[in-house]
């Protein structure tokens, strides 16, 4: 009896069904071939001597026997510390400024306060040796202390890395009920114990999350310490000295996995505060309009404008110092820095930038938007798109600098059918899609469940197949988070330092990259000009973006506009 | 009960989520033109039903039989079924023409044919001068209707209506309901509603299938169900119901505390401890204290609720609770309601029913 019953579960599948598994397990494949099994090659690297024969944990212990490697951890986390602690106050006062109060020229700060991501993050440790180098301008404000080292890293990542902190807490400050402060007040509490105890509640797990996410990018950026950090080592130079520099790729590993890990635990902690963030608003909720109080906006026009300024002066730094003929004794103005010709480099490295820029932007949005809609929308395979997700939210955990490692091991074994794209465009294109996947594909993800669920039913029930569908309905009402999508890789994949620094060729040296080695080679100059062409062009394709959401965009969505004509 | 009309039959239907079983050995069948409903409280099956009979669920065991075919194993594109969500659920970034001509033209009609349906659709729901417009310019009982007429473009056999009415103004409910009933007639497309409202239910359904946990608990036609309940539970999930804690003693009387009641004892024998169930609207308000069937007791409150006043009254040890009396507001005017006022109930043996405790 319960045999037979057992034979009916047999369902049967129509064309969509199968497509999407066959995809699905294509998906599977290539974060096995893209992710996971180089970073296994990665660890069994780290267990493993120059000959290639296992040894066990041999190369741990003799990194925990070398205090000079151990010193870099101590570093490491020292400039993490700080930089988060700092960065995490002034990027929350300054998202507090601009939701929660009526400061003036709100718009014009945010725009400012986002351009550091335009840039790459050497940018502004070449700006901070023109302010305070041995020939900087303000050299005298350190009270003898040398910019190269600790106080440069610090300053440096906490400039670059302060938009991304202002973003998460923009968005957690911005979700608030403000029935929640009418209730308050209404009981009369004062505004002091209203802030803390309301909004910091409110925001605690955006603030939590904002210190995981900033400790992860300053603990394992490469670019940073590489121009600033002097004689001041950390685990992201240490990793790159081995490779590079003494070709010991045991221990480069070794060093990968003591990165690789505390990214880990960030990550994990990072995941599980923003899960419970969302369930914090509910739809009843009536969104937070600040009042006016002129004494708080004031002091927040100030604060803001202080940091604006900073931003401003810092860029600008690396601008001038790119145009003036020879620092500091020659300051007129001249265009032979952006010659690179001289420095044997050229223009390539530029142009390759560009197309990896674009290859990552074009085939990274369509294979992040078609495996976040797999995951979302099929209605069968739940354990295969259960791995997918997982494999889609490892990259975020990965460092780039270890990935890039993880993929010289992999592709470059001389047994690896892929061992043909080692040193090529693709192989450079490819990791930054894996690097930059898990913000992408949220980004993604967040954006297909806000469509009715019940979308895919219906043209079933029509008998219309899924993929027409997609094309018909998901893509044109997710147009606007696809092209932001494509604009992150884009930015992302011009500015990267730390995911490519291995991986390029003689043929695909990139921008970033070249203007480290300008800097190693005493061209600071060459350097600041290659970095602003990048900031040039991630400015460019922003305003081209903003020009399509507002022209193109006004079209093909027009039923978002309507509303407001009819109603 | 094998029928030449049976159009749709689920056959000892079970559907399990891990180890919570959602639905358990459905038995149904569903004649030509009916129009059913599946009626019970958030979380007893009736839409894991529903969507087992579309396909969008696939069951543990079980099979699901349309016009005497075996579609159990069949993926819902393979199915013949039009089906509107409570969500609505159309597509925001086409008209309403579009979205309703959405299931046609992949069905390779013509283009002159296709604006001559759409027309008709329109019209049958009303909708016509709203052709152009996105959906996010209808209210939602219009976007309602579009969601209907798209559902129904294709002449689907069957329809399926997953609590279409809950996220409506109560004013507009009331409106749709008798429209998608008139519309179902017109048509005669064989249709089921999931519904958590059993007003919505008894208004519409031809017959009500009444679940809980995951099993149906009474079918039958919407008057069967409501003077015929089977169970404590249906009496008052369907209308409200005033429970008394009762004995029968060995004159097989209905006895609550000391006062005897004459009803219809059914089943029951000498000594069973029992509920008597009685309906608001079947109490009435008596002065003399004479007949059979005589509660006395004091009034503690009364709800004005337009058309009638319900009463909250008290008994003298009889029940903790409250009895709740509904009285037409003309027979309310009459007899002078007042807070604290002594009064008798009264209510005729054919109105009481008996159900174990």
């Amino acid at each position: 009896m319960s045999l037979f019953k057992f034979a009916n579960i047999r369902r049967g599948k129509d064309s969509s069904d199968r497509v999407g598994l066959f995809m699905l397990i294509s998906y599977i494949i290539l974060f096995l071939l893209f992710l996971v099994l180089p970073l296994g090659s990665l660890i069994s690297k780290s267990l493993q001597n120059k000959d290639g024969e296992f040894i066990g944990l041999t190369n741990y212990n003799l990194y925990l026997q070398e205090p000079a490697l151990f010193q870099s951890l101590y570093n490491s986390l020292f400039v993490a510390i700080c930089s988060t602690v700092i960065v995490v106050v002034l990027a929350f006062l300054f998202s507090y400024a601009l939701t929660r109060t009526c400061m003036p020229f709100k718009g014009f700060f945010k725009l400012i306060a986002l351009i550091p991501l335009l840039s790459p993050s050497i940018l502004a440790a070449i700006a901070l040796v023109y302010w305070f180098g041995n020939q900087g301008v303000l050299k005298e404000v350190l009270l003898g202390k040398s910019i190269y080292g600790p106080i440069g890293i610090i300053m440096a990542s906490v400039y670059w890395t302060f938009p991304h902190a202002l973003i998460i807490l923009t968005t957690s400050l911005s979700l608030s009920d403000s029935r929640l402060y009418e209730a308050a007040d209404v009981l009369k509490t004062s505004k002091l114990r209203a802030f803390f105890t309301i909004t910091i509640p409110g925001a605690r797990y955006g603030i939590i999350s904002t210190a995981f996410v900033i400790f992860t990018q300053v603990f394992t950026d490469f670019g940073v310490p590489k121009v600033i950090g002097g004689n001041y080592n950390v685990l992201a130079t240490d990793i790159y000295k081995e490779v590079v520099g003494m070709q010991n790729f045991q221990m480069g590993a070794v060093i990968s996995m003591v990165l690789l890990v505390p990214a880990m635990i960030a990550f994990f902690i990072d995941r599980y505060s923003r899960k419970k963030q969302i369930s914090l608003l509910t739809s009843r909720s009536v969104v937070f309009k600040p009042k006016k109080h002129f004494k708080v906006d004031m002091i927040m026009l100030g604060f803001c404008s202080a940091l604006a300024l900073i931003i401003i002066l810092m860029i600008g730094m690396a601008q001038y110092g790119a145009i003036v003929k020879f620092w500091p004794y020659n300051l007129n103005f001249t265009l032979k820095n952006y010659d690179f010709q001289v420095a044997g480099l050229g223009w390539d490295s530029f142009y390759n930038s560009v197309r990896l820029a674009f290859y990552t932007a074009i085939f990274g949005t369509i294979i992040i938007f078609v495996g976040a809609y797999l995951i979302e929308k099929l209605r069968i395979n739940e354990g295969y798109r259960n791995i997918v997700q997982f494999f889609a939210l490892m990259p975020m955990a990965v460092p780039g600098l270890v990935l890039g490692l993880a993929y010289i091991f992999f592709f470059n074994a001389k047994d690896n059918p892929l061992n043909f794209i080692y040193a090529t465009m693709i192989i450079l294109v490819v990791n930054t899609i894996v690097h930059f996947y898990t913000v992408s594909h949220l980004t993604a993800i967040t954006a297909l469940k806000q469509m009715d669920k019940e979308f895919e039913s219906v043209s079933l029930s029509l008998k219309i197949p899924i993929y027409k569908m997609f094309w018909r309905v998901t893509l044109p009402v997710c147009l606007p988070p696809i092209f932001d999508v494509s604009i992150y890789l884009f930015v992302n994949a011009m500015t990267t330092v730390s995911g490519v620094i291995f991986l390029y060729s003689y043929d695909t040296t990139l921008a970033s990259v070249s203007a480290i080695h300008l800097d190693e080679q005493g061209e600071v100059a060459k350097a600041a000009a290659m970095a602003m062409l990048i900031v040039y062009v991630s400015v460019a394709v922003r305003l081209t973006h903003t020009i399509i959401t507002k022209k193109v965009l006004r079209k093909t969505q027009a039923w978002r506009y309507n509303i407001l004509d009819t109603k | 009960m094998l029928n030449n009309n049976t159009y749709l039959e689920v056959k000892d239907l079970s559907k399990s989520f891990g180890s919570f079983e959602a639905i358990k050995n459905i038995d149904i069948n569903i004649q030509e033109g009916e129009f059913v409903c599946f009626l019970g409280p958030s979380g007893c099956g009736k839409t894991t039903l529903l969507r087992c009979i579309a396909g969008l669920e696939t069951q543990s065991t079980g099979s699901v039989i349309q016009k005497n075919i075996n579609i159990s194993n069949e993926p819902p594109s393979n199915r013949d079924f039009g089906i509107v969500f409570q969500s609505y659920a159309l597509f925001p970034n086409l008209s309403v023409f579009s979205n309703i001509s959405y299931g046609l033209i992949n069905n390779k009609w013509k283009k002159a044919d296709i604006k001559k349906r759409v027309d008709e659709l329109l019209s049958l729901v009303n909708l016509t001068e709203h052709a152009t417009k996105y959906p996010s310019q209808l209210s939602g009982g219009e976007q309602q209707r579009v969601a209907l007429a798209r559902a129904l473009a294709t002449s689907p056999g069957l329809l399926l209506l997953d609590e279409p009415l809950s996220a409506l103004d109560a004013k507009v409910r009331v409106f749709l309901r008798k429209q998608i009933r008139d519309l179902q007639r017109k048509l005669g497309v064989t249709t089921i509603m999931v519904t958590h409202d059993q007003e919505e239910a008894q208004t519409m359904a031809d017959r009500i299938f009444v679940m809980k946990d995951g099993e149906i608990i009474q079918s039958g036609t919407p008057s069967d169900i409501y003077t015929k309940a089977n169970s404590p539970f249906i009496a008052s999930f369907i209308g409200s119901m005033n429970f008394i804690p009762a004995v029968i003693d060995s004159s097989n009387k209905v006895k609550c505390n000391k006062i005897e009641i004459t009803c219809d004892i059914g089943k029951f024998k000498a000594n069973d401890s029992v509920q008597l169930a009685i309906r608001p609207e079947d109490i009435q308000f008596k002065q003399n204290n004479q007949d059979d069937n005589m509660i006395p007791g004091t009034i503690k409150e009364i709800e004005f609720l337009g058309s009638f006043q319900r009463v909250y009254f008290e008994t003298i040890n009889i029940t903790d609770e409250l009895i709740i009396v509904d009285v037409p507001s003309a027979t309310a005017r009459k007899i002078e309601l007042d807070i604290n006022k002594e009064m008798n109930l009264y209510f005729s043996k054919e109105d009481a029913r008996i159900y174990s405790t």
